[in-house]
């Protein structure tokens, strides 16, 4: 096939939606105002803040007065841990349950607050990614605050039974907490209907811009704010809002909603020709759960071959395309969800994740397909491990 | 983290990249668990290189740094070839990122390795001219960027 560029990163960040971003242009440009003043220019940016927070709520079943606003994704999970956390502890709750495979929002947040003097358990997943309930019920304490177990992994693309986590959490009373920056959107969320008292997202991994998140807070749940000042969101997040990226999530979330089912079902599709593709390839296997997973998530370990070399010679032919290799990161460990799995350093190295969005073709798939096996190729052939 | 236009270039066109089936000097360096391995072979004729090829299992400063490393050696004398220092390969890609240097302290030891193995199959002890190559076992602390103020 002819030469083309592929973006096939789509769990790294995602091309804005045009629509999404004609929606914001005025609050670029004219509509400047400050949501937070009295006159017609500000209560402009107040009405479509409160669009927005609505378009937010109904994409995930909640509320629209249980939407806060942040700068990213990582924040949400900060405000969550931290904030949760904090408001606990004077009640004697000081015990965190979370999982091995998070996101460093979450694992790196965990681990500071244990440098504060709180007790983190970090829980195994199984081989497919997957927390075993069983092991949750067993973890948790009377003075266990927080449950936080993400939605689904960015790496594998595993989606955790959140529903029975959800369920589980509610009936022991600990508030639960899930980081849904890799699934809202993506796959159906309902706060109600799965228990979950905290989530997470993130703007730029569903067509909206770079620098906008959002925590869901279920009514009655008390956050400490981590960012103090001006009173803005409900005095739990402060900072004059980003109105211009909001109204963009919140366009964003709108466009999900009305498109969700079909689009899971053309990823999935996509996705199916792309992972049987691969896999056709000797020596290759598909990480994360084989069925629940994120409809776009393509994630593999290739022998005899390194993950950065892939990426690298993959971009030389226009695919973006990422992977969790010790030498991608610059540390001496691959990825810690590929270990978490329980897969060895050796197969960690050859990782390759493929995340594949709307915009992508089944023509895209056939030139991944066809330039991926030629880069293998030649990287197997100048490996001195590979053999056929 | 970025490449110089040197490395990327020895990435994407490695030289003498393959199979030596007359070499007479081979050596392997690193491991699949620390995600780098190296092969040099060499072919020596009156103590001069006179042909090389390498095979890398590694990132992209793995396969430069091993493509220099045979450029550096090609045509050289032994004692030439075993005073390459890792500081030399770099220098000649225009550097590395401070996380990559221990992929040219890999290709230096690739090098000595086979140096060492064309001594062993004179029957010479090799030590004193190639010194101790590590190994990189279970055991040993891989540090990566640990040579970079050498």
């Amino acid at each position: 096939m002819e030469d083309r560029f592929v973006y096939a990163d789509n769990a790294a960040t995602t091309p804005i939606d045009p629509r999404v971003l004609e929606k914001m242009m005025p609050f670029l440009t004219t509509e400047y105002g400050n949501a937070s003043t009295l006159y017609a220019l500000g209560q402009s940016s107040h009405l479509a803040l409160e669009e927005a927070r609505r378009q937010v709520a109904l994409l995930m079943n909640a509320e629209p007065g249980e939407i806060y606003f942040t700068g990213c994704g990582s924040e949400a999970d900060n405000l969550a841990l931290r904030g949760y956390l904090h408001s606990r502890q004077a009640k004697g709750k000081r015990h965190l349950i979370t999982s091995c495979i998070e996101h460093h929002a979450v694992l790196y947040t965990a681990q500071a607050l244990e440098k504060e003097g709180f007790d983190v358990t970090y829980l195994p997943v199984d081989r497919d990614g997957k927390v075993r309930l069983a092991d949750l019920e067993a973890a948790i304490r009377p003075d266990t605050a927080l449950v936080s177990i993400m939605f689904a992994n960015n790496e594998i693309g595993t989606v955790n039974d959140i529903a029975a986590i959800g369920a589980l959490c509610r009936e022991k009373g600990v508030v639960f907490h899930t980081d849904a920056v890799q699934a809202y959107g993506h796959v159906p969320v309902d706060v109600k209907a799965m228990n979950i008292d905290m989530l997470s997202i993130s703007g730029h991994k569903i067509n909206a811009p770079k620098g906008v998140g959002a925590l869901y807070i279920r009514k009655g749940i008390l956050v400490e704010p981590q960012i103090t000042g001006g009173g803005q969101e409900k005095n739990r997040r402060s900072g004059t809002e980003n109105i211009a990226s909001i109204v963009g999530l919140g366009e964003a979330a709108r466009i999900k909603r009305e498109n969700l089912e079909q689009e899971m079902t053309y990823l999935r599709g996509l996705s199916r020709k792309l992972i049987d593709g691969v896999l056709r390839m000797p020596q290759t296997i598909l990480t994360g759960h084989p069925t629940d997973r994120l409809p776009g998530t393509c994630s593999f370990c290739i022998n005899a071959i390194e993950g950065e070399s892939l990426v690298l010679r993959l971009d030389m032919n226009g695919i973006c395309a990422s992977t969790g290799s010790a030498c991608s990161t610059g540390s001496l460990d691959p990825s810690h969800v590929l270990l978490g799995i329980g897969l060895s350093h050796e197969i960690s190295h050859g990782s390759l994740r493929l995340t594949l969005g709307k915009q992508n073709t089944e023509e895209d798939v056939d030139y991944i397909l066809e330039r991926l096996k030629d880069v293998v190729d030649v990287l197997r052939a100048m490996s001195p491990i590979w053999k056929a | 983290m970025e490449y110089s236009k040197k490395v990327m270039d020895h990435f994407a066109h490695p030289r003498n990249v393959g199979e030596l089936p007359d070499a007479n000097a081979v050596g392997m360096v690193g491991n699949q668990k620390c995600g780098d391995i190296m092969k040099m072979m060499l072919k020596i004729e009156n103590d001069v290189i006179v042909d090389v090829k390498f095979q890398t299992f590694g990132c992209g400063a793995a396969v430069a740094t091993s493509s220099m490393a045979t450029e550096m050696v090609k045509g050289k004398t032994v004692q030439e070839a075993l005073t390459l220092t890792n500081k030399a390969v770099m220098e000649a890609l225009d550097g590395l990122p401070p996380v990559k240097v221990h992929c040219s302290v890999l290709a230096e030891e690739a090098i000595r390795a086979a140096l060492a193995d064309y001594y062993q199959r004179q029957g010479i002890d090799p030590t004193p001219y190639v010194g101790v190559i590590p190994a990189c076992d279970d055991a040993h602390e891989h540090d990566h960027g640990a040579r970079e103020e050498e």
